[in-house]
């Protein structure tokens, strides 16, 4: 067996050197039993110990020191490693390890439970696409450069550099205010500051004046423009003769137009009811006044600057020609008052307008009477010495009178001097002077009230009255050209006696005092009426009975003892009646404590108490939280329709024959890093641009996008 | 005179076409429209009233089967389709609109125990007693051709339940262990067994997929992860749980049904003490299912009723039943959250409308308003002792009410008993248990 063995060897060793390239080192046991399996120590039951081993191991020059000495470490140490635990007590540690991990794992959706209880509405199934509209950025998110138009209108975008959020400077701009010194930019930024502060004011003044509903604002105002631009016009004539040329046919067109149409002859439907109302109201005819007014003013001939301008004038103030013809004077025999008041003097004069100031004032345009009171006050503050002086002439009335009709003949000399020196004055003195004639003096006042402001409109006021004494013209010229300021101040103090007179009539109150009477009279009737019964006392009788039935009452339980008289009358000893007359505590106070003429009855009744809700229930804390919830009507009746459909929505909305998928968890971490990453992906484009390009592709052809583009973005193209 | 006259834009109310709804303005000054909480209040009642007389909730009966239902399941992709199993071995696919067995099979040689549907809506697998598993195909065979599984694999116990996987081809079984399947493979690709002789049901997680818990014969519930090597926890409750259901909405909630008459609603990461108990029904529960929105959930119970739970709440707001309805084995709420479905002893297949009142089919925009606002005020004046009365009122059969009224007696009687040992012994001796501490043995880690 042995020689076999060792024949074995010899020939592997041939072969080991017929492959020298693999020759290793052999290992040569001498054992009694040589086994395949395991290797065998001296003894044939003998196991191999590790000292056995370690012995050759110390002998090998191979192995390291390291391990060497680990080795010897080992064989000294006597200690032996702990038996592993048993299988139940590892399983139920893996157990309870996997169990944590899990948890934790499902503790995860804790929020979005939390969330989806308190959630007023859930709609089912979750995660559903709204197939209405989308916005703008979300479609426009997706959407990348594809086409050639496209990458050309990109191009173009970049290249103007086009503000992409909400800069207040496009970079143009920017560049160019760096292009500036500072102080030049800061001048500039101020000048722009103050042009846009300016504007701005200017488009509210302008908004606010549009508001104003006031007619009779409206006609100040463009009376006033039109003065104004009598004004300019009359520079105009002096400067510029050949845009006054202009202006002056324009004005005759409009003329032109006047006398074709019916307008403002008080010939319509509204003209003639006014006409009825005229008789009763102020108001309707200073109305129809005005009306007329107008025509006069439109329909009125411009004085062409002539060589004889005397003459003219002469022409105008003597025969008196234009008007005549005209058809306004048709409304004169309607009007009676006009012509009558025409032969009054001038004190009646005033105190029609005083009247008229008084209704203008209850009309309560306060428009109209704050630019008034400015008018007033301005002038006051011209004029205020000369006023001061005027008022000790005031006094009397015979003087006054006297004075304001000398004034007035001033005034009318001067206007006439005036357009003979203005040589274009649109409305000839003589002209307007004849139209107040036939108006008369109401519509006078009327102008009064505007005419404060300057002489322009000092003109007119005059002017009727001028015609009253036609005969003295030539002569208060001289005077009237010499004082000028004069002729202002006694002005103003017939304005100030107009509002002294003003307080005298007192027309408005006598209504209310009707209701007054009309109220005492019912009150009246009804006294008469419940004459017999005294409902009142009844009343109070009633409340103050059941105020005492509901009072609680003294329980008296004494009895009369041993020893004791009993019978009625008799009174129980003091210790009886302290301990045995029951007092029990007052109730709450009644609810109508302190409503003298209320009684609201406490009783519960049974039929309503059925219905009534007799413990707190459960989410509620305290009877008022339940009370204001039940209070708080839900209906149509009482809400708006929006309010009812928030307030009536249902807390869970399933879609009709949609499958409700259980959540799923992908969904819900997907949603979650995706919505922060669109977020910063908006930020980032720009909106504006995007939302115009996307739809400006959609619907319009190639070329005209690009040139359109260019024109947006003030770029070449 | 000056007459101010108002002027309205006819925008605001000329209706362009003659199809828009008219504008009606309408002044909402709450002086003229007094006494709003009398006058809701009797809209409420009426509301109430008119809910109650509409409340039909019994939409159609199917019948065809030849011995009782023992399970149901939905269609993954289609509202319209089921599949039911019978004692007898035979499985049927039913159309729901037409209200006819599409198909019938015969799987099994005696009980089918369990059917689940494929996730994809192609194939469904079923379970039997014969310890088999079948894979079948949605689609019927053609005319002549035999009905044949896709696949069959041989267990080597009897299977009592199956349920598949949410989204990927696994499927658990039940049996004596817990077995996880590949479709792909014809023996589990683990088995979970702790000390239990046999399983009654198997559920997926429907939220945290790889979740499962199981009812074991031992009465009690059995958590699992498939991507652990063992069980994760399990609660032993005084009785037996027949079957269970996860919340498809709140993945750490599923509620069992017990055969102690109630349910259970458990949290899996406090399972010693029950979320919920919802009690109501009079005998064992023998089957749950949730609502898709996870809201409510249905159990069918020995006592031959369905009952409907809130899901937090300890009593059914819903009870269904009928003259005919034996005990009900097997209840599935479909996936539109409008039907239940339940199959009972006596071979048929009922379907219910979830809310018994709910008005059925496409509603007008008015109608639809009209019924919010109705709900509005019902559970706006639900505390009003006569709305209360009229909500909470139902009726059940003779013999249901007299073992509801044993069981309160029951119930009294133990309180009572309770009570007096408490008295009657050392204080802190007979500690105070709530409802939710009785039912709960123990928890094993």
């Amino acid at each position: 067996m042995q020689n076999e063995n060792l024949v074995q060897i010899s020939f592997f060793n041939q072969l080991m050197l017929v492959h020298p390239r693999k020759k290793q080192n052999e290992r040569s046991e001498a054992s009694v039993q040589v086994s395949e399996y395991f290797v065998n120590a001296e003894g044939t039951g003998d196991k191999v110990n590790l000292s056995d081993l370690l012995g050759t191991v110390e002998k090998t020059s191979g192995a390291s020191n390291k391990t060497k000495k680990q080795l010897r470490n080992l064989q000294s140490s006597k200690e032996t490693l702990e038996l592993p635990l048993n299988k139940q007590q590892t399983e139920k540690i893996q157990r309870g390890i996997a169990y944590e991990k899990t948890t934790a794992e499902v503790s995860c959706w804790k929020n979005i439970i939390l969330q989806n209880q308190k959630a007023e509405q859930m709609v089912f199934p979750l995660n559903q696409e709204s197939s209405g509209p989308k916005r703008v950025e979300q479609v426009v998110a997706g959407w990348k450069v594809q086409t050639p138009l496209e990458q050309e209108i990109f191009r173009l975008l970049h290249g103007s550099r086009q503000p992409v959020n909400d800069p207040v400077l496009t970079p143009v701009e920017e560049q160019s205010l760096k292009a500036m010194s500072l102080e030049e930019a800061k001048i500039r930024r101020a000048e722009l500051q103050k042009a846009r502060a300016l504007q701005s004011y200017y488009e509210a003044k302008a908004k606010r004046e549009k508001k104003i509903k006031s007619k009779k604002y409206h006609k100040v105002q463009n009376k006033a423009k039109r003065k104004d631009f009598l004004k300019q016009f009359d520079e105009m004539v002096k400067t510029n003769p050949e845009g006054a040329l202009e202006e002056l046919k324009k004005m005759e067109l409009s003329r032109m137009e006047e006398r074709m149409s019916l307008k403002h002859q008080n010939s319509g439907k509204w003209a003639k009811s006014k006409a009825i109302m005229a008789k009763y109201d102020d108001s309707a005819r200073k109305a129809m006044q005005e009306q007329l007014q107008m025509n006069k003013d439109l329909t009125q001939k411009m004085v062409v600057p002539s060589d004889d301008e005397h003459e003219s004038i002469e022409e105008g103030l003597e025969t008196v020609p234009d008007f005549v013809n005209d058809p306004e004077t048709v409304i004169d025999p309607v009007n009676p008052w006009m012509r009558g008041q025409l032969t009054h003097e001038e004190p009646e004069v005033s105190c029609v307008t005083a009247e008229e100031v008084q209704t203008a004032e209850e009309e309560n345009e306060e428009e109209e009477i704050i630019g008034e009171f400015e008018r007033k006050r301005k002038l006051s503050e011209v004029v205020e010495e000369d006023v001061v002086e005027v008022s000790d002439k005031e006094e009397e009335d015979e003087d006054e009178e006297e004075d304001v009709s000398e004034f007035n003949t001033l005034f009318r000399l001067m206007r006439s001097e005036k357009t003979r020196e203005g040589s274009n004055q649109t409305r000839g003195g003589l002209n307007t002077a004849g139209e107040e004639d036939e108006e008369g003096l109401l519509s006078e006042g009327q102008i009064r009230v505007r005419s404060i402001e300057d002489l322009e409109v000092l003109d007119e006021v005059v002017e009727p009255r001028a015609i009253e004494e036609p005969s003295a013209p030539q002569t208060a010229a001289a005077e009237a050209t010499s004082e000028p300021p004069h002729k202002k101040k006694r002005e103003i103090n017939l304005k100030e006696v107009l509002t002294k007179e003003a307080k005298a009539v007192r027309l408005p109150f006598l209504p209310t005092v009707v209701d007054e009477e009309e109220r005492d009279e019912q009150i009246s009737i009804i006294k008469e009426a419940f004459a017999g019964d005294d409902v009142i006392s009844d009343f109070i009788k009633d409340k103050s009975r059941q105020e005492a039935a509901g009072r609680p009452a003294v329980v008296d339980l004494t009895l009369p003892g041993w020893g004791e008289w009993g019978g009625v009358g008799l009174k129980p000893p003091r210790w009886k009646r302290k301990r045995f007359r029951i007092k029990t505590a007052p109730p709450p106070p009644r609810q109508d404590q302190k409503l003298p003429d209320v009684i609201i009855s406490e009783k519960r009744t049974a039929s309503v108490a059925s219905h009534q809700v007799s413990q707190l229930p459960f989410p509620f804390q305290n009877t008022a939280q339940f009370e204001s919830s039940i209070r708080t009507p839900i209906g149509s009746t009482w809400n708006t329709q929006t309010v009812v459909k928030n307030m009536t929505k249902p807390k869970v909305v399933t879609k009709l024959g949609a499958i409700i998928e259980p959540m799923v968890k992908e969904d819900f971490i997907k949603s979650k890093t995706t919505a922060a990453g669109d977020l910063v992906f908006l930020s980032n484009c720009p909106k504006k641009i995007n939302f115009i390009i996307f739809f400006l592709l959609q619907t319009l052809s190639s070329i005209f996008v690009v040139s359109l583009l260019g024109c947006l973005l003030n770029v070449p193209t | 005179m000056k007459v101010k006259v108002l002027c309205r834009n006819p925008d605001d109310y000329v209706r362009e076409t003659t199809r828009d709804i008219q504008r009606v303005p309408r002044n909402y000054d709450p002086t003229l429209h007094p006494f709003e909480v009398p006058r809701e209040y009797t809209r409420a009642l009426n509301a109430t009233k008119l809910e109650r007389v509409f409340a039909k909730p019994f939409v159609a009966s199917l019948d065809g089967h030849r011995d009782g239902i023992s399970c149901i399941t939905k269609h993954a992709k289609s509202l319209s389709t089921i599949i039911s199993g019978a004692c007898d071995g035979e499985v049927k696919v039913w159309n729901l609109p037409r209200q006819e067995c599409l198909r019938t099979v015969q799987a099994h040689e005696g009980f089918v125990r369990g059917i689940c549907s494929r996730f994809c809506g192609t194939s469904f697998f079923t379970v039997g007693d014969d310890k088999t598993i079948k894979q079948w195909n949605w689609e019927a065979p053609g005319y002549g051709v035999r009905e044949e599984p896709i696949n069959t694999i041989l267990g080597k116990a009897v299977f009592t339940g199956i349920d598949h996987h949410q989204r990927e081809g696994t499927f658990v079984t039940c049996g004596q262990t817990v077995d996880i399947w590949d479709e792909q493979r014809s023996s589990p690709i683990r088995s979970f067994s702790w000390g239990v002789d046999s399983f009654s049901c198997v559920r997926y997680n429907p939220v945290e997929t790889e979740l499962l818990a199981s009812c074991a014969s031992d009465r009690s519930v059995v958590l699992y992860d498939t991507r652990e090597s063992a069980p994760l926890r399990k609660v032993i409750m005084q009785l037996r749980s027949n079957t269970l259901c996860w919340n498809p909405m709140e993945a750490y909630y599923f509620t069992c049904a017990n055969e102690d008459y109630n349910l259970y609603t458990y949290d899996i990461r406090h399972l010693d003490v029950p979320v919920t108990v919802h009690m109501d029904h009079v005998s064992a529960v023998l089957d749950v299912d949730y609502s898709p929105t996870g809201r409510e959930f249905v159990s069918a119970s020995f006592d031959k009723t369905i009952r409907i739970f809130p899901k937090d709440k300890g009593h059914s707001r819903e009870v269904y039943h009928t003259k005919r309805m034996q005990h009900v084995i097997c209840v599935r709420w479909s996936a539109d959250n409008k039907y239940v479905l339940s199959g009972s002893d006596e071979m048929n297949i009922r379907l219910w409308k979830a809310n018994a009142s709910e008005k059925l089919g496409l509603l007008s925009a008015r109608e639809k308003a009209a019924t919010h606002y109705n709900k509005k005020l019902i559970e706006k004046f639900q505390h009003h002792p006569q709305v209360r009365r009229i909500a909470r009122h139902r009726h059940l059969p003779g013999d249901i009410l007299k073992q509801k009224r044993e069981l309160r007696e029951m119930r009294e009687a133990q309180r009572r008993k309770e009570q007096n040992v408490r008295k009657h012994s050392k204080p802190g001796s007979v500690p105070l248990l709530t409802e939710k501490e009785k039912h709960v043995v123990a928890v094993v880690e």
